[in-house]
């Protein structure tokens, strides 16, 4: 508990949860499994296609929410593409995942890999937005020791 | 099958950065007790309630439940609903299907939020999918600033034309004594502010606020009864087609544009700036301002920055935008979308006070937040 | 109350550690209740799901399962709280004259989370938190109060857990289905007295959808019987344990007496012939007799006693073994609407109540039930 005065309207208080902790395990689902195992073991993205409109999703899931059909052709898309668009954080702010503060600047892309008709996102190696082209080509780094997360791909960079 | 409603009392607190002075249920009483003022009605005249924010930023689960205890409502319907930032417009919709529905007649909704209670970039970041997304998305700022990046690039727009949207909408509030930010903005000190996300830059985005806000619905039969001028729903429409961030066509924003389709049909709208009198969007930094225009029957895509530019959305342009401030200047993310509704209510019943738009008699609201989640509501000073 | 019917129900089974995500096992129920149905995913105006951030684990949940349960290029809404609230929501959404059908799912994995920790997190944060209170502490609480003022003893309560979990037997849908005894709950592992191990529900995830239409989409349908909502009411309770008598429910008796009133419904034990509940712990369906008006305050230990709530009784309740045999939270209240809706059709199988033409569907929100709602749906239009 923390006390702050507040003169002569009386005192009021403010409490702290502490480090409240919720650990999650989150089952991947066949799909995402399928997605992340072929990074770890064959470092190539893949996606999926909608036999009855033809869209290649990336990542990969089971339903085309616009058919509302089950997808079941799996497509190899590589490790290149091209930025859709892209961000550079420059103010940081506590990282859900580790309850610490994120390095900045941090560069977030959006990756439209070939053959793809959506977008991958993750970091481009670059931070300086001056340097950075929207379009520009790009290419997946992987992690020589992977183990099947999306950050088996290092981040990506401008070829 | 099926009855029209009314807004009939808007409330909301005064918006800040911290309100230490209150926990989050006597917030809520606040806004609540103020909305039955407006509409001078007591809390037994209420049928029942739908109560919303974020759960994460308060860490508190079962809000509906605990919520009853500010207000003294306990033993009544409620129930609670949530969509992230669109959460406002959710609530509304919900309130007016609880009224449209033949089995309540007045309704109220309200959306509250204590941001300061948590860190809201942590707790926003946690809505990208935890396994492929989460950790490359800046938080609610990230995908907004993407789209700009690419936005820029294709039309030549230029991050002044989005400082223009912060002037307007800033100095909007000063009139606005809810508003949670109240301070005179020049397009210099859009710029001289720091970068968050380029390039998106502070001035550029919303704050957060701590505030509440209830807005009470009616039935046709009731709703005259109370309000010398209430304000009729229309038409209300949501569209939320994507899970990733990836997902998202910015060029096309296919969910912006199915929203306001789906309204302006419903309403029988066909030249929004010519038979809209006033609207209150959801337009969380200064960048939608300029890039979301395109897609709102307004204009041809990339002529957006031609209509900032020229003042088309100033409070003596062709179709003013943001009276109250909007979301640039309070943002109590439960209650930023219920807000706007709010706004658009009392534009349209003539107590917008000072910041009241001349012969409204048509009035839109919108909101947004999650996956590119829009939701729109129209509102009339005449029955659907 | 204009006419609204049930046309499609669909459910995953309910199991712990289910390996689909959260957007695969909606798709499983939303696909199932189309099916059902017999309806394509474009003869559906809408879609409400019911999701909770915190058992997910992100914030915004219901973005997680858009697609999968229908939303693209249609209007789609979220609530957060018991399947049947989402459910009541739907239902006004179809009878706002705006939509003639409308999707609503709901989805837990109840397993991926700490659910203790969970439901810690709806206590108050400045009060009660700290007392480490979670579902179990606060319901043996009530448990204890109730059975106290009342003389109800623990093996009243056991006799439930027997009842549900053989009835479970019969539902291929059920997590836990067994034979047990009352003695087999009393020897079971205390975990805050009076509640055992074998008076608790389990940890099951799951996904459970059922689609609602007008009369008249409802009436043209016809792939399935309709069945008809003829009542709905909800009601909350105070929110702080020490401001409500524990002993009994106010908000349950409060909106079952609404929902009756809608339904026409004189005497519940008499004009309802099946009746799924939400018993998340074995005190509760006691509880809920008298709250639902089967039995007078106080006299649900003799109503189990009875018989008359057993399978072959005058009002079965829970023939499908109910929540303390499956606890998807959330799913768990949509769910036994579903499971009316099958006995009013006639198609529940090995668990169907014969005859039954009247059901009462239940579920319950917050701490120790604080919000309670009640269904009345029945085969016949009324």
């Amino acid at each position: 508990m923390k006390n702050i005065s507040t003169g002569s309207e009386g005192e009021l208080l403010e409490m702290s949860s502490g480090g409240a902790e919720h650990v999650y395990r989150w089952y991947c689902g066949h799909y995402i499994s399928k997605f992340l195992i072929g990074l770890r073991d064959r470092k190539t993205i893949l996606g999926i296609k909608c036999s009855h409109c033809g869209r290649v999703y990336v990542p990969p899931r089971e339903v085309c929410g616009r058919c509302y059909r089950t997808m079941d052709k799996w497509v190899d898309l590589g490790t290149e593409g091209s930025i859709y668009a892209f961000t550079v954080v420059k103010l940081p702010y506590i990282d859900p995942n580790t309850g610490k503060s994120i390095k900045v600047p941090r560069t977030d892309i959006y990756v439209k890999l070939d053959g793809a008709d959506t977008c991958l996102m993750h970091w481009l190696d670059e931070t300086d937005e001056k340097k950075i082209t929207v379009g520009a080509r790009v290419r997946a780094i992987f992690k020589e020791s992977r183990r099947g997360t999306i950050h088996d791909i290092e981040c990506f960079t401008q070829i | 099958m099926g009855r029209r409603a009314a807004i009939v009392g808007v409330g909301q607190t005064y918006h800040t950065s911290k309100r230490k002075d209150v926990n989050g249920q006597e917030l809520i009483s606040e806004a609540v007790k103020r909305a039955l003022d407006n509409a001078v009605l007591g809390l037994r005249d209420i049928d029942a309630i739908v109560i919303g924010n974020m759960d994460h930023f308060e860490g508190i689960n079962c809000v509906d439940g605990w919520s009853v205890d500010g207000w003294g409502a306990f033993r009544r319907p409620i129930m609670k609903v949530t969509t992230g930032g669109s959460t406002g417009g959710t609530l509304g919709s919900c309130a007016y299907h609880h009224v449209a529905s033949g089995l309540f007649d007045v309704v109220m909704a309200i959306g509250w939020e204590k941001n300061s209670e948590s860190d809201t970039q942590a707790a926003i970041s946690t809505c990208a999918d935890p396994i492929l997304e989460r950790d490359f998305f800046g938080g609610a700022i990230g995908p907004n600033a993407a789209q700009y990046a690419m936005y820029m690039k294709r039309y030549g727009a230029t991050q002044e034309d989005a400082a223009l949207v912060t002037v307007r909408d800033h100095n909007n509030a000063l009139k606005n004594p809810h508003a949670h930010l109240r301070k005179f903005i020049t397009v210099q000190d859009v710029m001289n502010s720091p970068m968050l996300c380029w390039p998106i830059k502070l001035l550029d985005s919303c704050p957060r606020s701590d505030g509440a806000c209830a807005v009470i619905y009616a039935s046709e039969d009731k709703a005259p009864k109370i309000a010398d001028r209430p304000a009729w729903v229309h038409a209300t429409a949501v569209s939320h087609d994507c899970v990733y961030f990836g997902d998202y066509d910015w060029e096309t924003m296919p969910t912006l544009e199915a929203t306001v389709s789906r309204v302006y049909k419903r309403a029988g709208i066909t030249d929004p700036l010519k038979e809209i009198d006033v609207m209150e969007l959801y337009l969380p930094f200064s960048t939608c301002g300029v890039a979301w225009m395109d897609h709102m029957w307004f204009c041809d895509r990339g002529e957006a920055p031609k209509l900032v530019r020229k003042g088309v959305f100033d409070m003596d342009g062709e179709l003013p935008l943001n009276p109250s401030g909007g979301v640039l200047a309070t943002n109590p993310i439960g209650a930023t979308a219920l807000i706007r509704i709010g706004e658009a209510a009392l534009q349209v019943m003539g107590k917008a006070e000072d910041r009241q738009v001349p012969n409204v008699n048509t009035a839109m609201a919108t909101a947004f937040g999650s996956c590119y989640w829009f939701e729109a509501t129209i509102l009339r000073s005449t029955k659907p | 109350m204009d006419k609204v019917a049930v046309v499609g129900v669909g459910q995953t089974k309910y199991e712990r550690g289910k390996t689909k995500s959260f957007a695969e096992l909606v798709y499983e129920a939303a696909r199932g209740a189309l099916d059902d149905a017999g309806m394509g995913l474009s003869e559906i105006d809408n879609v409400v799901t019911t999701t909770n951030d915190f058992f997910d684990g992100r914030t915004i949940a219901c973005m997680a399962v858009a697609e999968a349960a229908g939303s693209y290029g249609r209007d789609a809404t979220n609530v957060e709280g018991d399947g049947t609230l989402g459910a009541f929501y739907g239902l006004m959404r179809t009878l706002s004259g705006v939509y003639n059908t409308t999707m609503v799912t709901a989805h837990c994995k109840v397993s991926e989370g700490s659910p203790r920790k969970i439901f810690n997190q709806a206590f108050d944060p400045i009060y009660d938190r700290l007392l480490g209170m979670d579902a179990i502490s606060s319901c043996a609480l009530q448990a204890r109060a109730y059975m106290n003022r009342f003389r109800i003893n623990e093996e009243q309560c056991a006799k439930v857990s027997v009842k549900n979990h053989r009835n479970a037997k019969n539902n291929p849908y059920a997590h836990v289905a067994m034979d047990i005894t009352v003695e087999d709950v009393m020897k079971s592992r205390m975990l805050a007295e009076p509640i055992k191990r074998l008076d608790t529900s389990p940890i099951s995830d799951g996904a459970c959808a059922i689609i609602l239409a007008t009369e008249k989409v409802a009436k043209k349908k016809l792939a399935r019987k309709p069945v008809w909502v003829r009542g709905v009411a909800h009601c909350t309770d105070a929110y702080r344990l020490g401001e409500r008598d524990l002993t009994y429910s106010f908000a349950l008796e409060a909106a079952a007496k609404k929902a009756y009133g809608m339904a026409g419904i004189m005497d519940p034990f008499r004009e309802i012939n099946v009746a799924e509940v939400y018993d998340a712990f074995t005190y509760m369906e006691l509880m809920w007799y008298e709250g639902l008006g089967f039995c007078d305050r106080g006299d649900g230990g003799k109503l189990i006693d009875s018989g008359e709530t057993q399978m072959e009784g005058r009002l079965p309740v829970n023939p499908s073994g109910g929540v303390l045999s499956a606890h998807s939270v959330q799913v768990a209240g949509l769910a036994r609407i579903a499971e009316a809706v099958l006995q009013l059709r006639g198609e529940a199988g090995k668990r169907q109540v014969h005859g039954a033409r009247t059901a009462l569907a239940h579920g319950i929100t917050g701490i120790c039930a604080q919000t309670h709602c009640v269904w009345i749906l029945s085969g016949e239009e009324g």
